[in-house]
């Protein structure tokens, strides 16, 4: 698939989404599908999808333990092992893959090469993406964290502090929170990196920049209804709250742009389980990441192995005896 | 399946996370809850439309500090023509003096905490 191609067929879609969306409530009366109907039907094809693709990994039996390591296996009692590059127990997994998950560590040792005049070929540490990525997933985190106040009544402590903390120098009213700007830095470099750097751009494709758009007009429309176009955030509140005790009601006049916001977050969560996102679930279930490193002190035996059946050279004596003897073939047993 | 214990938590682990607001908001109860500002002075109409101050009085707010402050503007001229007095504690606590159950109300709802009130002075309550 062309450049071009990959990266204006995802466009097209999104433009469409967004001039549907506008179109259909800023004209008609259907703020019930789009405020209602919409996110519950997201809700649950994002989870029935979700506990499938999890449920058909599990299914997948991983026989021999592949796990990647870049340490000292543990062996010998004077050989000092590396217990977190190589993890033993079922403990080191967990340290391993929270270190992962929580600071993408295999991401850190990231590395470029390149061919430069010479010709000399390099490797250099390349921590750009590493440093794009974990801010981009800590921003959004912290901004998932941060909206539970329109969903909890009254608003826990920690959910305000973190709110607090996130908006810590009052740079307007209301104040830009730094996680945006954070994303927004963070996401701009991911796509970028996609469109500028010859060799990424050549193995993108529109599952790549779908989810990056989408994602644009998350935070776009959600920064641009804070700072821009206000929109009704009580009826915002009564609304999210109504869904979530599941008798939904819907406010009159919240404003277009909330429902631009809700209908991409719809979008997101029920395309979640069928595209690369699924790496939310998928990093706990990588092999090569959750597995202990014990291939040498247990047996591991394969699930699908089954009884093979053999015909033993005493058995294949047994049978041909007398024709072997008839052919003058030495025998074993007389 | 294999490994089902590891993953049967972890997916439970997972659901209760992100149910979290369906299970506090049955624990407290308060789901239904409104916040009414209420309204105290005979005055019928605020600075602006309604609902334009519902959505929008924290700009206009600011829009009259940089007035005041940065070009020595003191009058606002709304929208139905009547001058006010760019002032948050004369003006809009003037009609509105009952903060706690005016400006509070809404603002405990939805997590905000405005800092204005570190220097400016909230007038009496009234009721
Ligand atoms: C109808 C409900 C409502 C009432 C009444 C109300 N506010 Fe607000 N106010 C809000 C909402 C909602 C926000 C948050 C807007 C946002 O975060 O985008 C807000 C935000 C603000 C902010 C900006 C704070 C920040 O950090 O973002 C200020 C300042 C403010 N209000 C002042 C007042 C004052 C003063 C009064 C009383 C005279 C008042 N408001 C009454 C709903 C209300
Ligand atoms: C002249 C008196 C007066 C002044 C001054 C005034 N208000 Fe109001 N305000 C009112 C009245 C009356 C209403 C109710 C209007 C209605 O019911 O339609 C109101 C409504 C509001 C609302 C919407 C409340 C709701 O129930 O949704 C907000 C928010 C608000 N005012 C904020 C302010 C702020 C902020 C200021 C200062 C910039 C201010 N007001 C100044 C009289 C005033
Ligand atoms: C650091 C202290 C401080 C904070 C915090 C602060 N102000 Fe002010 N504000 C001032 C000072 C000082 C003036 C100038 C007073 C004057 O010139 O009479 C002023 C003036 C104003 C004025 C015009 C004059 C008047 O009497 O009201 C408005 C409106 C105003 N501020 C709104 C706000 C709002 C809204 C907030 C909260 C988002 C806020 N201020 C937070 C210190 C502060
Ligand atoms: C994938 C999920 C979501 C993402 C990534 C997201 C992202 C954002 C961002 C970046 C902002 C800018 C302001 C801020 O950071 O708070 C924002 C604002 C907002 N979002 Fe979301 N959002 C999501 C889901 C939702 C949902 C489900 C709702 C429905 C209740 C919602 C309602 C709002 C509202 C009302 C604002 C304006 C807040 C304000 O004015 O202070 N968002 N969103």
């Amino acid at each position: 698939m062309t450049f071009i191609m990959s990266i204006m067929l995802p466009f097209i879609i999104i433009l469409f989404l967004l001039l549907l969306v506008l179109g259909v409530v800023s004209y008609t009366h259907l703020e019930n599908v789009f405020g209602i109907f919409i996110p519950y039907l997201a809700l649950a094809i994002f989870l029935m999808g979700f506990l499938y693709r999890i449920l058909s990994w599990a299914k997948s039996p991983v026989p021999f333990r592949i796990t990647t390591v870049c340490g000292q296996e543990k062996s010998l009692d004077w050989i000092k092992a590396n217990r977190l590059e190589s993890p033993f127990t079922t403990l080191d997994v967990i340290k391993r893959l929270a270190l992962e998950v929580l600071l993408f560590r295999s991401l850190f040792r990231n590395t470029n090469t390149e061919l430069n005049e010479g010709p000399k070929l390099i490797h250099w540490s390349a921590k750009w993406l590493w440093l794009a990525g974990l801010t981009f997933h800590w921003s959004f985190f912290i901004i998932l964290t941060r909206h539970l106040r329109f969903f909890t009544e009254p608003v826990p402590f920690a959910i305000q502090f973190i709110d607090k903390l996130d908006n810590l120098f009052e740079i307007g009213v209301p104040a830009l929170y730094l996680t945006d700007a954070l994303i927004v830095a963070a996401i701009t470099h991911l796509f970028l990196r996609r469109v500028l750097v010859p060799k990424i751009r050549y193995v993108s494709l529109p599952a790549d920049y779908f989810p990056l758009f989408l994602l644009f007009c998350i935070i776009g429309s959600g920064m641009f209804m804070r700072h821009i176009y206000k929109v009704d955030l009580i009826k915002v509140k009564e609304l999210a709250l109504s869904l979530i005790s599941f008798r939904p009601a819907l406010p009159e006049g919240i404003g277009v742009l909330f429902y631009v916001h809700l209908f991409f977050v719809c979008l997101l969560i029920a395309y979640f389980p069928f595209s690369k996102l699924m790496h939310l679930g998928g990093v706990f279930l990588s092999p090569t990441r959750n597995l202990a490193n014990n291939n040498r002190s247990k047996r591991h035996i394969n699930p699908w192995n089954y009884p093979v059946k053999v015909h033993t050279y005493e058995e294949y004596e047994d049978e041909f005896r007398e024709k072997m003897k008839a052919a003058e073939i030495p025998v074993d047993k007389e | 399946m294999y490994d089902t214990g590891k993953i049967i938590t972890g997916l439970i682990v997972f659901l209760c996370l992100i149910t979290f607001p369906l299970w506090y908001d049955a624990f407290t109860g308060k789901a239904a809850t409104k916040p009414e500002p209420k309204i105290i002075t005979k005055e019928k109409q605020c600075v602006e439309a309604t609902p334009y101050m519902r959505d929008s009085h924290m700009k206009l707010l600011i829009q009259w500090r940089d007035r005041v402050v940065r070009e020595k503007m003191y009058s606002y001229k709304g929208s139905d023509g009547k001058n006010y007095t760019m002032s948050l504690t004369k003006t809009c606590l003037n009609c509105h003096s009952n903060k706690q159950q005016f400006c509070d109300q809404c603002h405990n709802y939805v997590g905000v905490t405005p800092t204005c009130w570190n220097c400016h002075i909230i007038p009496e309550e009234k009721s």
